[in-house]
């Protein structure tokens, strides 16, 4: 599987027949998951209709966390078996990593106001995810940095798999330190202890997120793989313009 | 053992034979804790609460701002090359540089933290609790940013692109150095938290040079 993918062509035409379907359930999961957490959830007891802002920050929480997943892996395959195409995965998935952390942060943040009385508290759990979302803009910081950008890849492989440890931080910052945000209601020993009103809707809005993410990091990959082929045959150009007249057109752009 | 001392002496040669940077980054480090009590103001109780965190701040940027020292010159020269050529594995040479870089960044920190803890006016016990933690901490400030400096070498701008990759995980040596003081003052014990600060160092000291050395190959290739 992961050899059969290492084909670009064989990528572009493979996810070029996979993104419409994916675009549109993305759609469609988002629309049923929003209209359940607005309107169909019942406000909480305690926090009244706020309680909808979680619907939107939990999954971005998880997808946060999960972005940096599929960076690290795809760094370490792309260090250990240099596939052609993790690099580039792992490069599409650190910006929309980054965006869902910084959605997780701004949407708690609103929450934190009129629940905590406060926008930001120095936290455990919501340091670490800052610094998560430091993590990501080094990252891409790094990738960026050099002319070579296949050592700028590496390089941004090397310190994804560093930034691993700060993962199970996040996640069990809550239960080790014992600080202002709420422990994990959902993924937990014992079953989860929200109600099911509120468990399907969360539930449908992280799948919803899940499909956004794909759809976005197929987009990226392709538009990645492109933007390569563009730039090879920018380089290519010069040479042919001074052998024969007659020019071919260039090739179209993969689709 | 041998080849490891003589490049930790080389290191440690060149560090005091080249201008004196040892002096820049000690420099450094006594004007950054210096301008906090002329900007928050001189009131010696705030100063006394917020001392030991401006210390490890400090020291923190102060360890970032010589890390180029670490790999860019060799690197520059081809000393780099044939380092990762010698017989020696790169990750031990790595080691070696570290403990060069710790030798004269972080232990003359250490050493000159308890002047900077009597500036902000803390307590013996608490000048004597930062001072152990710098001692336990700083050498985790070279092994990281070992990392850094490594990944960052042949980068455009590789000063700031390095602290911004490195200070992130610069965070929780400072979170429990600082909170060994402010325990300490707090009366609590401050053992666990030193503790830790031990902990995080010996567990940088395997683990920071494999990725170190790793980083220093692509930047050979």
């Amino acid at each position: 599987m992961l050899t059969r993918l290492a084909n670009p062509a064989r990528f572009m035409r493979l996810s070029g027949t996979v993104l419409p379907p994916l675009a549109l359930a993305t759609v469609v999961v988002l629309a049923i998951g929003l209209y359940l957490a607005l309107f169909v959830a019942p406000p909480d007891y305690q926090q009244g209709e706020s309680v909808r802002i979680m619907f939107v920050h939990v999954p971005a929480a998880w997808m946060a966390l999960f972005a940096y997943l599929v960076v690290a892996v795809a760094s370490a395959v792309a260090l250990v078996w240099r596939h052609p195409l993790a690099e580039i995965a792992a490069q599409a998935a650190a910006p929309l990593g980054a965006a869902f952390t910084f959605v997780c942060l701004v949407s708690g943040s609103l929450w934190g106001k009129p629940m905590w009385g406060t926008w930001w508290a120095w936290d455990a759990r919501m340091t670490s995810v800052l610094v998560l979302f430091f993590l990501y803009l080094g990252y891409m910081a790094l990738v960026n940095a050099f002319d070579d950008m296949s050592r700028g890849a590496r390089a941004g492989s090397v310190l994804a798999l560093v930034g691993v440890v700060n993962l199970p931080i996040i996640k069990f910052s809550v239960d080790w330190w014992n600080t202002l945000h709420q422990a994990d209601s959902v993924f937990r020993m014992g079953g989860p202890t929200i109600d099911p009103s509120m468990l399907w809707p969360l539930l449908i809005m992280g799948l919803g997120y899940l499909l956004l993410f794909k759809t976005l990091l197929l987009v990226r990959m392709r538009t990645a793989l492109n933007e390569a082929k563009a730039r090879a045959l920018r380089l290519a150009a010069p040479q042919r313009l001074s052998t024969a007249p007659p020019l071919p057109e260039p090739e179209p752009v993969l689709r | 053992m041998t080849p490891y001392l003589r490049l930790f002496r080389r290191e440690v040669r060149l560090a005091f034979r080249q201008g004196g940077e040892i002096g820049l980054a000690l420099g450094f480090f006594v004007l950054a804790v210096v301008l906090f009590p002329l900007g928050v103001g001189p009131e010696a109780e705030i100063l006394r609460r917020i001392g030991a965190g401006i210390v490890w701040v400090a020291a923190l940027l102060a360890a970032v701002l010589s890390l180029d020292r670490l790999f860019a010159a060799d690197h520059a020269d081809g000393g780099l090359d044939l380092l990762a050529l010698s017989a020696m594995p790169l990750e031990g040479a790595v080691v070696a540089k570290c403990a060069a870089h710790w030798a004269t960044t972080g232990l003359p920190l250490a050493i000159l933290s308890p002047l900077l803890g009597l500036l902000v006016g803390l307590d013996a016990r608490s000048i004597a609790l930062l001072a152990v933690g710098l001692l336990l901490g700083t050498p985790a400030l070279s092994l990281l940013g070992a990392i850094a400096a490594a990944l960052t070498l042949g980068a455009r701008r590789p000063g700031v692109l390095s602290s911004l990759i490195v200070l992130p995980l610069y965070l929780p040596v400072l979170i429990f150095g600082a909170g060994a003081v402010e325990a300490g003052i707090a009366g609590g014990g401050a053992r666990p938290h030193l503790l830790l600060l031990g902990a995080f160092s010996l567990g940088a000291l395997p683990l920071a040079p494999i990725a170190a050395a790793a980083a220093l190959r692509q930047a050979l290739d």
